[in-house]
């Protein structure tokens, strides 16, 4: 159905091939899965089944790339479409009208289709996808899920033969991911329809593939074969597949109910061993640890992340003096926030304490990211008391806010004005009126080799957050908020995130991150709280939380249940 | 054969260049020889290089739909369907024909129908100074307002109009009073001082005397504006004008693409200038102020583009531009009834202003206006899109817009009878009476409100 022949594509003012000698053919019916690491071209060769690579991207594509028989080259973008539905990583650059169900009529509009049958398509996606309820709803008002619902929907109804995913649940919470891979499944096996996606989490598709298609490395030949093969040997793998690697299981178990078999002797060899707790102090929910701790972390390791981090990282974490010796670094009580008749948040309390790593988890429009506003004092709160470092955030000026605390925001690019790496730096020393350096330093240490006169926009996602982090990390605030962070990230990046988090919260930094990740959750977060519809429905340690809830359990608990271990790294750790 | 890397059959514009970078150099050897060979035109799903979109879309149209509909053989395809029925293949393809297309969308009018509504009330405003009818007027569309609109993004824009008018009013009685008026009047306000100005700034008076009557003709003036502002504000809180847009013919439909995503733009990039400003707090700079607008102006601008382009992509890839293979006959046409119809409505116009050309100017107007709507209905043939539940004009549609109409004609026809009433003089100074068939005319424009009142429950 898809057919590359030797492809490589060079953009304009590139000097090397972005991919190079792709050579692969995608059988119709098939859910094929690209995967590699950031920055390997996978985007590059999504784009080139649609035609968008080279017609609209430019840049030079040798060899040939057919779709359902037509060549790219001579069939344009539009004159595929209805062959070809694209979806995206970001759902609100897709849409071109304005409400939902216009959209969702959108792509059959174009192809001409008549209006009964039309008509028809419409109703069934919207049961199909859930959308029904949203049907006249402006698509600007919608969460971020329900855009990425809509987004699918909207290629789905010209009933293409091909479907191109880009990310498609990168944004979503598990339950509404695993709603939207259900309904690729049934496309595939119902209608034959044949699916190409590139997705990091792994841990959420490797089981809906029949095959995966590999790009190891940038430049590298892209491999075919069975998800099992290709997970064997891949830089990237769910912990699923790393928790089969280290057990030495052949052939690979992709799915927990796989793995599950074959753990029996796993769980015996570590049925009189405890986890360690991601916790230092909060192992049990109870107590704050006892003032904020020594600044002075150089021997500790950090955590169960299992990346202890460069011990140049630490030290300059260590020159940080003590955060102010509250016991609580904020305080929430009775919070409500209403938004447009909407009740965003109910009656929130909280206590964040010191060196305690919270995740914020639930759905999408849960109220996540309002109650991570409002901590940073953009969104006031309707009723009830915020306090942050012992003032209302809202009230405090910016200058001594950002001492106090700092919110990467979901889009960490916001927070980057400057053209370099190096006038960034300055504008954030003067804004937090560090000494002149500390945030270069910050970000030498986050993102070694990143030369000054870097452009942010040219950084890839996990470096343009890094360098937000830094930015932000200026100004020491003792708390410490970020908003999806792992959106876009690679395993590796995530790993490295995943340290840098550790050391801070070990330097008593308090952390608090609003996540869909559950695999993230459950290698830094002492802490879960879980929010529905504005309401705190479960808060305590991490391990309790997330095992107790099949949509938020990481997937090493699943396997090893009863016994409550969460990560590869606990079980690595528990064995040696 | 046809060689592949030569043009693509639809090639026009950006195509040609793309086309040309991809025969480039390493384009692979002999791929003239190499391909596979043309396909029997007839074969419903064999590799379709050299057809046109068009019979495609049929075959489309075949394939199962998502739910537990057994998929059926597809239909021969006829190589170039008559565009004018589409729907030929498909309705072999469903044995009941549902007809829920027919019905409209519950309780939603047809967009035209709001703003003829509105503008007939604008017009009828025009065509009275009096103040009581001009108030009942604004009166009428308010109440029509608060009855009928819908919580929509574009339903709060009618506050945003409200003060738009009361400017234009506050502005006009500040003309009045400093530039002073010619309506001669006894009755002096007040006295401002007054500028002396030179010799050739005659006619021009800068404070001086403030009368009454002067007062009063401004109030009158800008209230006429006033109430007109507020028809239109009308008109864009009932109606969304993305529909509006759609209801357009399909040869300038790709126009109306390009206003409803110049009009979404808008409120994309007043959103990034909040998030932007807010996200300047993070960074401990005051997110209010004058400086705090400009430093994110050039991120704004930089999201803005690159969300442009990824929409261009979407919209690509999603069909947008697609055009049908028409025969050279019919394009010809086309162009010759479009560029005719043009030059005969200059013509016509030009013959209507002009004193002489009295007799031919109304026949050549209007022979070219028909000649120039033949054209655009003949070049709809060339976007092979269909419309998905258009807007249709109804009984309560036209009522409406009747409704609206009628109080214009009204109006003018008042207008002409009983031209005292209509404009009441300043000079000298007389209360404004309220005459009786006028007002009642238009309260014949509040028949939306029984007519179309928006459900009770907001939607969700």
């Amino acid at each position: 159905m898809i057919r590359f022949e030797d492809v490589s594509v060079t953009y304009d003012g590139a000097a090397e091939p972005t991919v190079q000698g792709v050579d692969f053919e995608v059988p119709e019916g098939e859910l094929v899965l690209l995967v590699g690491p950031s920055g390997v071209g996978k985007s590059t060769v999504l784009g080139a089944v649609s035609g968008l690579v080279p017609h609209f991207t430019g840049g030079t594509l040798r060899g040939r790339v057919t779709v359902a028989g037509r060549d790219t080259r001579t069939h344009k973008p539009r004159e595929l479409a209805d062959v070809v539905g694209t979806v995206g990583q970001d759902p609100l650059s897709h849409f071109v009208t304005d409400t939902v169900e216009d959209e969702l009529a959108y792509g059959m509009e174009s192809l001409g289709l008549p209006p009964a049958v039309m008509r028809r398509r419409v109703e069934e996606t919207l049961d199909l996808l859930g959308l029904a309820p949203l049907r006249d709803r402006s698509l600007a008002t919608l969460s971020g899920g329900q855009q990425q619902r809509v987004a699918i929907g909207s290629v789905l109804t010209p009933h293409p033969e091909v479907l191109v995913l880009d990310e498609p649940t990168s944004a979503l919470d598990p339950a509404a991911a695993e709603e939207v891979l259900a309904v690729l499944q049934r496309l595939v096996h119902d209608l034959g329809t044949t699916v190409l996606m590139a997705e990091h989490r792994l841990e959420r598709v490797i089981q809906y593939a029949d095959q995966v298609a590999l790009l190891p490395a940038p430049g590298a030949r892209l491999r075919m074969g069975t998800p099992a093969e290709m997970m064997a040997e891949s830089p990237v793998y769910p912990p699923v597949v790393d928790l089969g690697r280290l057990a030495g299981w052949d052939p690979l178990p992709l799915t927990v109910r796989d793995a599950r078999r074959r753990a029996g002797d796993l769980r015996d060899q570590l049925a009189g061993r405890i986890p360690k707790d991601n916790a230092p102090a909060a192992a049990d929910g109870g107590p704050a640890p006892q003032g904020p701790p020594a600044p002075d972390h150089e021997t500790e390791t950090g955590g169960a992340g299992g990346n202890p981090g460069t011990p140049r990282r630490r030290r300059a974490f260590r020159t940080r003096p003590t955060p102010p010796a509250t016991v609580h670094i904020a305080d929430v009580t009775a919070l409500s926030v209403r938004r447009a008749h909407v009740h965003a948040l109910r009656h929130i309390d909280l206590t964040v304490r010191p060196g305690e790593t919270i995740a914020l988890m639930g759905r999408n429009g849960a109220g996540k990211s309002t109650l991570l506003n409002t901590l940073v004092g953009l969104v006031a709160p309707s009723t009830g008391t915020v306090q942050v470092g012992g003032a209302p955030p809202h009230r405090t000026p910016p200058r001594d806010l950002v001492r106090r605390v700092g919110l990467v925001p979901q889009e960490p690019r916001d927070l980057l004005y400057a053209d370099t790496v190096a006038a960034e730096c300055r504008a954030a020393d003067k804004d937090a009126a560090a000494a002149p350096g500390t945030c270069r330093a910050l970000v030498t240490d986050l993102l070694p080799g990143v030369s000054d006169d870097t452009h942010p926009r040219d950084l890839s996602e996990g470096q343009r957050l890094a360098l937000a982090l830094a930015v932000v990390l200026t100004a020491r605030p003792p708390l410490l908020l970020l908003d999806e962070p792992t959106r876009g990230l690679d395993y590796a990046a995530k790993a490295r995130l995943v340290g840098l988090l550790t050391d801070l919260a070990a330097a008593g930094h308090a952390i608090m991150l609003a996540t869909h990740d559950v695999e993230l959750a459950a290698e830094l977060a002492h802490r879960v709280i879980l929010l529905a519809e504005g309401e705190v429905i479960a808060d305590g340690p991490a391990a309790e939380v997330i095992t107790s809830s099949p949509s938020f359990a990481p997937q090493v608990s699943k396997i090893l249940a009863p016994q409550r271990w969460l990560t590869v790294a606990q079980v690595r750790k528990a064995l040696s | 054969m046809r060689d592949h890397a030569g043009p693509s059959p639809h090639g026009h514009g950006t195509g040609a260049s793309s086309d040309a970078r991809l025969r480039g150099i390493g384009a692979r050897p002999g791929s003239g020889a190499d391909e596979p060979s043309q396909p029997d035109p007839d074969q419903p799903h064999g590799p379709i290089p050299d057809q046109p979109p068009r019979p495609v879309v049929a075959d489309q149209a075949s394939r199962p739909a998502i739910a537990d509909q057994p998929p059926r053989p597809a239909p021969h395809r006829t190589p170039r369907p008559d565009p004018d029925q589409p729907s030929r293949p498909v309705a072999a393809n469903q044995p009941s024909r549902p007809v829920p297309n027919r019905t409209p969308r519950p309780v939603a009018l047809h967009p035209g129908a709001w703003w003829l509504w509105a503008l007939s009330l604008g017009v009828a405003a025009t065509r009275t100074g009096n103040p009581l009818l001009l108030a009942l007027l604004v009166a009428v569309s308010a109440y029509v307002v608060a009855t009928c609109r819908r919580p929509s993004p574009w339903s709060r824009s009618y506050a945003a109009f409200l003060k738009l008018a009361l400017a234009v009013l506050l502005v006009r009685l500040l003309f009045a009073v400093t530039l002073g008026s010619p309506i001669p009047g006894t009755h002096v306000l007040v006295t401002l001082p007054e500028l002396p100005l030179p010799d050739w700034a005659q006619g021009i008076r800068l404070g001086g005397r403030v009368t009454a009557e002067s007062l009063v003709f401004a109030l009158y003036d800008g209230l006429k504006l006033a109430a007109l502002l507020i028809c239109v504000g009308a008109a864009n809180t009932l109606a969304n004008p993305h529909r509006l847009l759609k209801s357009l013919p399909g040869a300038l439909y790709e126009l109306g693409v390009a206003v409803v995503v110049a009009l979404t733009f808008a409120p994309h990039l007043i959103a990034d200038v909040q998030r932007l400003r807010a996200a300047r707090r993070l960074r401990g700079r005051p997110d209010t102020g004058l400086r705090g607008l400009l430093q994110v102006g050039l991120p704004v601008l930089e999201g803005a583009l690159e969300r442009s382009v990824a929409l261009a992509a979407a919209m690509d890839a999603r069909g947008y531009g697609r055009t049908a293979e028409v025969p050279p006959g019919v394009r010809r046409t086309t162009t010759a009834l479009t560029l005719g119809g043009l030059l005969g409505v200059c013509a016509g116009t030009y013959g209507l202003l002009t004193a002489e050309g009295g007799t031919y100017g109304l026949p050549v107007l209007l022979a070219g206006l028909t000649a120039a709507l033949a054209g655009l209905r003949l070049g709809g043939r060339r976007t092979p899109r269909t419309r998905y539940r258009p807007d249709r004009w109804t009984a309560r549609s036209l009522l409406v817009a009747g409704s609206g109409a009628a109080v214009a004609a009204a109006m003018s026809v008042a207008g002409v009878t009983d031209p005292a009433a209509l404009n009441p003089g300043v000079v000298p100074l007389v209360a404004p009476t309220l005459p009786l068939w006028p007002a009642a005319a238009v309260l014949l424009g509040l028949l939306p409100a029984f007519l179309a009142p928006a459900p009770k429950e907001p939607s969700p």
